[in-house]
């Protein structure tokens, strides 16, 4: 290699040297300098889902930032008022469609508050079980797709591996993988079948060292952490300002956690730490989700071991509350139990008309409202739900962690590259379904 | 090209139709399969997942119900590269000419699954934030329904269209 | 503190306070609503610093026909109070609150999209989950839900809001 004028160590590369004189701008004399509006998604395989980002670029620079969200607006609050207070499980647990347990638990929970009943003990135990294994696998997700986006595929296959153990766990407790529609008011549906507790068992001894392989492939990986440490830095004081919470929040050293300071389900119960770190970039977003994920199975573990010593009903005894079907393993699967259906088809006709009713029409809830806040894995998942006294809600709202995480994204990115803008939004781990509804 | 001649199938008059008919019928038969065949083995999708769909589709790409046995782990996120349109997920009405928009950019010969009832038929959500249907908007060769559907019924409906593709007979 | 000490604190200076199922709710005019949540947000003693949601409900049959709604928290307590506002169906007008908690921005813009109801003083009021040129408030009662019949073999089904069932 002939050592050319170029070729100078130290030398800097300066991109407007004499070629790009004839760029100048003859009546001024000047480069032209010019900001650049770039759209950035909604179809974008980086932006977490269907996120828009209006750009205002100087070069690589992102000088101002707007995001435009809307594009997977549901109407789901809207179609909950058409519905009875049972089918709008159904509906709000596709707001966030990663962590459907989070959405049901707090809409169960408000509709109980309204209703002023309380859950059998198992069934709590059971909620915090799938709730807490739920936590789990959004982070797997987060951890998953935001190594995708950043290029590290291999962590996307990891942590989809690790997911689809918890899925089959799902499946076989719930009957679906995803948007469950398990937890009703008054409990939740089923007992957990016969082969849910050695599922369980094998699950918690495979996870630590799974995620401990997490740990090895991205903790001191130079790559990861290049781009992810010091990126989307966001003060204490700013996130609480922009009512930030969840990982984000407790990575800027925060101990705001709704399991701990307001505890719900009997979470005051189970030993467990909220994890915390002080940098406030992504770096240590990523962190906190992983001693989440340990933190998660350590409350799973307790809640599995509970399970034997809490027997009981999964669903409240009330007649005009619980859930009417009852469900048992037949020879062909789930289905409704011929106990039952031999006693409302065959012995009772005030069951059958009771059950019938209850069925199409549902619980009937006294006016009032509620807000009722569970720590979703993203953040404060806030359930207002406001009754005028029929079988239908009147109004339920989702304040969703997501939609106000994202209200971050412009002080996180401004002033940034475009290349920092992936771990920005990777690490807030937004889910457009939530923002949207 | 060699030309076999068949003995009494042609229909045409003059000699040129003839000569045509008898070499798209034994030529391209073969041609047709053949680019059928080539066209299902390595369909390339667009990255378009929209909602609860998308993860399922992520997990069907993902290691245990694994598309890359055929050929297609490959999501390309630009268009234009692209051959298939799985719409996974509900299509809000925001979402609608963005989602024409790609499909437009997609070149010749594209193919679009509709995964999950949202994007078949609007789903639980028939309301006014939800395009009722994605085949209002664009053309669907093939609908996959489920609330999400689970993996393995999104590769039976990626069976389907291949099946679809490698019989389908481009020069007719 | 719990909630009804906390409920104490407030009711002393804004009477209008009804405590039910564990909850605290306060109702202040909108003439007052700034001056309250500072009050609330600052004062010793009940530091209600975190504004959790920004959301509204409408009572068409009702006087006042629109109420807005505020969750506020205290980060020190742990506790929550309800702020709520009513408005008359013929002035939807509130004072917007992001000059004191930032925090409100998307969510009045999410409450003018599907309500109407103006937030004066929001730097940006615009839509943001309907599109740009959406005409109408979807979450309105008078608003109907907006579905299309559903198609069968030789039948359809009206959409839900439709069907005449309980």
């Amino acid at each position: 290699m002939s050592a050319g004028r170029h070729d100078l160590p130290g030398a800097a590369y300066d991109p407007a040297g004499d070629i790009a004189e004839s760029f100048r701008d003859p009546a001024t004399g000047d480069f032209r300098q010019e900001t650049m509006i770039i759209n950035m998604g909604p179809q974008h395989p980086s932006t977490h889902g269907v996120l828009r980002l209006l750009l205002e670029l100087d070069g690589e620079t992102v000088i101002r930032c707007k995001p435009v969200i809307g594009y997977l607006h549901t109407g789901i609050e809207k179609n909950t008022e058409y519905r009875s207070w049972v089918q709008g499980v159904t509906y709000v647990t596709r707001a966030d469609y990663v962590a459907p347990f989070s959405n049901e638990l707090g809409y169960c929970m408000a509709v109980e508050r309204l209703l002023g009943v309380e859950v059998p003990e198992r069934a709590k135990v059971i909620r915090v079980l799938v709730c807490e294994l739920n936590r789990i696998t959004s982070h797997l997700v987060a951890l998953a797709t935001g190594g995708l986006e950043l290029g590290a595929s291999s962590v996307m296959l990891y942590g989809l591996r690790e997911r689809e153990v918890i899925m089959d766990i799902f499946e076989a407790i719930t009957g679906l993988r995803m948007n469950h529609a398990y937890i009703r008011p008054g409990g939740v549906v089923m007992d957990l079948p016969e082969e849910a507790p050695r599922k369980l068992r094998d699950l918690i001894d495979l996870l630590p060292k799974r995620i401990d392989e997490y740990e090895t492939l991205l903790n001191d990986n130079p790559i990861w952490r290049e781009r992810n440490t010091g990126v989307a830095v966001l003060s204490a004081e700013r996130c609480v300002e922009l009512g930030v919470t969840g990982p984000p929040l407790r990575s800027a050293g925060v101990p705001l956690d709704l399991r701990k300071d307001e505890p719900y389900c009997g979470y005051e119960t189970y030993d467990f730490d909220v994890i915390t770190r002080t940098e406030g970039d992504a770096y240590a977003r990523y962190r906190v989700r992983i001693d989440e994920m340990r933190e998660s199975l350590k409350i799973v573990e307790q809640a599995f071991t509970r399970l034997a010593d809490t027997p009981g009903p999964v669903m409240i005894d009330d007649p005009k509350v619980g859930w009417q079907a009852r469900l048992s393993v037949g020879p062909d699967g789930i289905g409704n139990d011929p106990a039952y259906l031999a006693h409302i088809m065959e012995e009772s006709m005030e069951a059958l008309i009771h059950h019938f009713k209850m069925v199409t029409q549902g619980v009937e809830v006294p006016p009032g409202e509620v807000y009722v806040t569970v720590e979703a894995p993203r953040g404060e998942l806030g359930m207002y739900v406001v009754s005028d006294g029929s079988h239908r809600p009147y109004r339920v709202h989702i304040r969703d962690p997501s939609f106000v995480n994202l209200q971050a994204v412009p002080d996180l990115i401004e002033g940034a590259l475009i290349a920092d803008i992936i771990p920005a939004i990777a690490s807030i781990d937004p889910v457009m379904g939530g923002v949207d509804r | 090209m060699p030309v076999e001649r068949y003995e009494g199938v042609h229909l045409g008059t003059t000699p040129e139709e003839i000569e045509d008919e008898v070499e798209r019928g034994v030529l391209l038969t073969t041609m047709d399969r053949a680019i059928g065949w080539a066209r299902k083995q390595s369909m390339w999708p667009a990255t378009f997942g929209l909602a609860c769909c998308a993860i399922e589709m992520m997990a069907t790409g993902a290691g245990q119900y694994d598309l890359s046995r055929w050929g297609m782990e490959v999501f390309r996120a630009s268009p234009r590269q692209a051959d298939l349109m799985i719409v996974s997920g509900r299509v809000s009405q925001k979402m609608a000419p963005a989602l024409r928009r790609i499909y437009d950019q997609m070149a010749d010969p594209k193919w679009v699954i509709s995964m999950g009832v949202c994007a078949s038929a609007g789903g639980m959500f028939t309301n006014y934030a939800v395009v009722q249907g994605v085949d209002t908007i664009v053309p669907v060769d093939v609908y996959v329904p489920g609330c999400p559907p689970k993996p393995e019924m999104l590769m039976y409906g990626i069976l389907t269209l291949q099946k679809k593709v490698r019989t389908e007979e481009p020069f007719k | 503190m719990t909630v009804a000490e906390l409920a104490v604190a407030v009711s002393a200076r804004y009477p209008d306070l009804v405590l039910a199922r564990d909850e605290a709710t306060v109702v202040i005019q909108r003439d007052d609503l700034l001056a309250a949540l500072a009050w609330l947000r600052d004062a010793p003693g009940v530091t209600l610093d975190t504004l959790s949601s920004v959301t509204a409900t409408h009572w068409p049959d009702r006087d006042p026909a629109f109420w807005v709604v505020y969750e506020l928290r205290s980060t020190a307590l742990a506790q929550r109070l309800r702020v709520k506002v009513p408005l008359r169906d013929d002035d939807q007008h509130v004072p917007s609150v992001t000059g004191l908690f930032p925090t409100a921005n998307w969510h009045e813009r999410e409450t003018y999209d599907l309500y109407g109801i103006v937030f004066d003083g929001h730097p940006d009021l615009t839509r943001i989950l309907m599109p740009a040129d959406w005409s109408g408030h979807p979450l309105r009662k008078d608003e109907s839900l907006g579905g299309v019949p559903t198609w069968f073999r030789g039948a359809t089904m009206p959409p839900i809001d439709e069907r005449g069932m309980a």
